[in-house]
């Protein structure tokens, strides 16, 4: 956890009760063992672990959850759900954080992951399914690391592993209609 | 399956050919969008592989699926989809009536059923496999209900039944980094380094996976570990459908083999296997 000269706590906590209430988990009966944070693939990475998740969620600290890296780090490979002897799933928290942390328009502690993230959805967009070499472009561009991954492009087109030209299928203009849908219906519900 | 991993396509089709497993691809299957659209929107999340469940529902057959990825996403909707509120919100979102009648199960475990006889034509006698199944295959558990969550067996018996050895290792279940090879290489290097690096000092002479992820981030990044992590040999991945094909009679160039980053063909011909 970053370091703070104090933290105050609200009387209320209201985050607690937001996420709780939004994930239907119960993070309150977590009792800080740590076997989410031992079992993590990723947590040596993060600036905070699993374990300091719950904890500040607990804490109702929303601005050191929100904007810490964990949040992004995590990979959803759901070894802390299924260990977690309080039987929370931890994972689908991780995965609401990221959803409120977007929702806020905060900047995502992980950019690089964000903009993955959008460019790989960007293709589906476009094409119904994923087109590898467009996503390295859309991704090189967004993220502006215009080399990345280009070292790779020889062993790959050799092997024939790349397709050039994009599959385009019927799926792609079904996509774009779900996305309007799905748009529609959140703005109705929010 | 159509690019980066079309050695597990190829394989597969012939494999399922061989054993009279007929398989129709949907036309319009569309990307379940993966992390990025669970990262993203929750219900967009649900309502792309929804779109695909109402294919193979129409259709009325049970849905086989490759991908580790494709099939969390499938099942995990399925499993939202029992929940009546859900269902209508989903059907919304699709612009169809949905339901939950369909099955879905991995390409793994329609292939390792014991009741379909294999026809041995070459046994994999003298390899040992380390048999990876990667995270989403077998969790969460109540989610994708298949085999055991922290000690699979489905691939190790299919691997025997081929004639090769399945090693008993640690890292089968381990994550290899998933999706985030793009925006952080060194944490699938790292991941998927330690899961190489057990299977090898657990005597293995290959890996085999049943994933194109798992695939792409153990196969394709081993020249970087050596550079990053001083990783000093390498050791082969396969799918598992390869090494079905190899013992079921195909040649290493049927079941594109040589399509690798890492090439396999050196240790398959030291073992007398090609």
């Amino acid at each position: 956890m970053p370091e703070t000269s104090a933290i105050v706590l609200e009387p209320t906590n209201n985050f607690l009760s937001f996420v709780q209430s939004h994930t239907g988990e119960n993070i309150t009966s977590c009792y800080q063992c740590g076997k989410c944070s031992a079992g993590c693939p990723t947590a040596y990475a993060m600036d905070i672990t699993p374990r300091q998740v719950m904890r500040g969620i607990q804490l109702g600290l929303k601005d050191e959850i929100l904007d810490s890296s964990a949040i992004w780090l995590c990979v959803s490979c759901q070894t802390c759900s299924l260990r977690c002897p309080r039987e929370i799933d931890i994972a689908k928290i991780m995965e609401s954080l990221r959803l409120f942390s977007q929702a806020e328009g905060r900047p995502p502690a992980q950019r690089e992951i964000a903009v993955f993230y959008s460019a790989f959805l960007q293709q589906v967009r476009l094409f119904g399914r994923l087109h590898e070499i467009g996503l390295a472009i859309t991704y090189n561009v967004l993220s502006m690391h215009f080399f990345n991954n280009i070292k790779r492009l020889p062993a790959l087109l050799t092997r024939g592993k790349l397709k050039l030209v994009p599959q385009r299928t019927k799926g792609s203009s079904e996509v774009r209609q779900i996305e309007a849908r799905v748009k529609e219906l959140e703005r109705k519900s929010s | 399956m159509h690019a980066t991993a079309a050695e597990y396509d190829v394989s597969t089709r012939l494999v399922c050919q061989k054993l009279g497993v007929e398989l129709r691809e949907l036309e319009d299957w569309v990307c379940c969008g993966a992390s990025a659209a669970h990262s993203t929107d929750h219900l967009l999340s649900l309502a792309l592989p929804a779109h695909t469940l109402k294919q193979a529902e129409e259709k009325g057959l049970p849905l086989a699926v490759p991908c580790a990825m494709c099939f969390s996403r499938l099942k995990f909707t399925l499993h939202e989809l029992e929940n009546k509120d859900t269902l209508a919100l989903v059907s919304g979102a699709v612009g169809k009536e949905l339901s939950t009648a369909v099955t879905v199960k991995p390409m793994l475990q329609v292939l390792a059923d014991e009741d379909i006889p294999l026809p041995i034509a070459k046994p994999l006698s003298g390899l040992k496999v380390a048999c990876y199944y990667g995270c989403l295959l077998v969790r969460p558990p109540e989610v994708v209900g298949f085999d055991d969550a922290e000690n699979p067996q489905t691939m190790d018996h299919l691997i025997e039944r081929l004639g090769a050895e399945a090693i008993d290792w640690g890292l089968k279940t381990s994550c290899c980094g998933a999706g985030v090879a793009f925006a952080r290489l060194d944490v699938v290097l790292k991941l998927s380094h330690r899961i190489l690096s057990l299977a090898q000092k657990s005597g293995a002479d290959c890996v085999a996976v049943a994933c194109p992820m798992c695939h792409a981030n153990l196969d394709m990044y081993q020249k970087d570990m050596t550079v990053k992590l001083g990783w000093k040999t390498e050791l082969p991945v396969l799918y598992f459908t390869q090494l079905m094909g190899l013992s079921l009679g195909f040649s290493p160039k049927e079941l594109l083999l040589d399509k690798h980053i890492t090439n396999p063909l050196p240790m398959l011909r030291e073992k007398k296997l090609t």
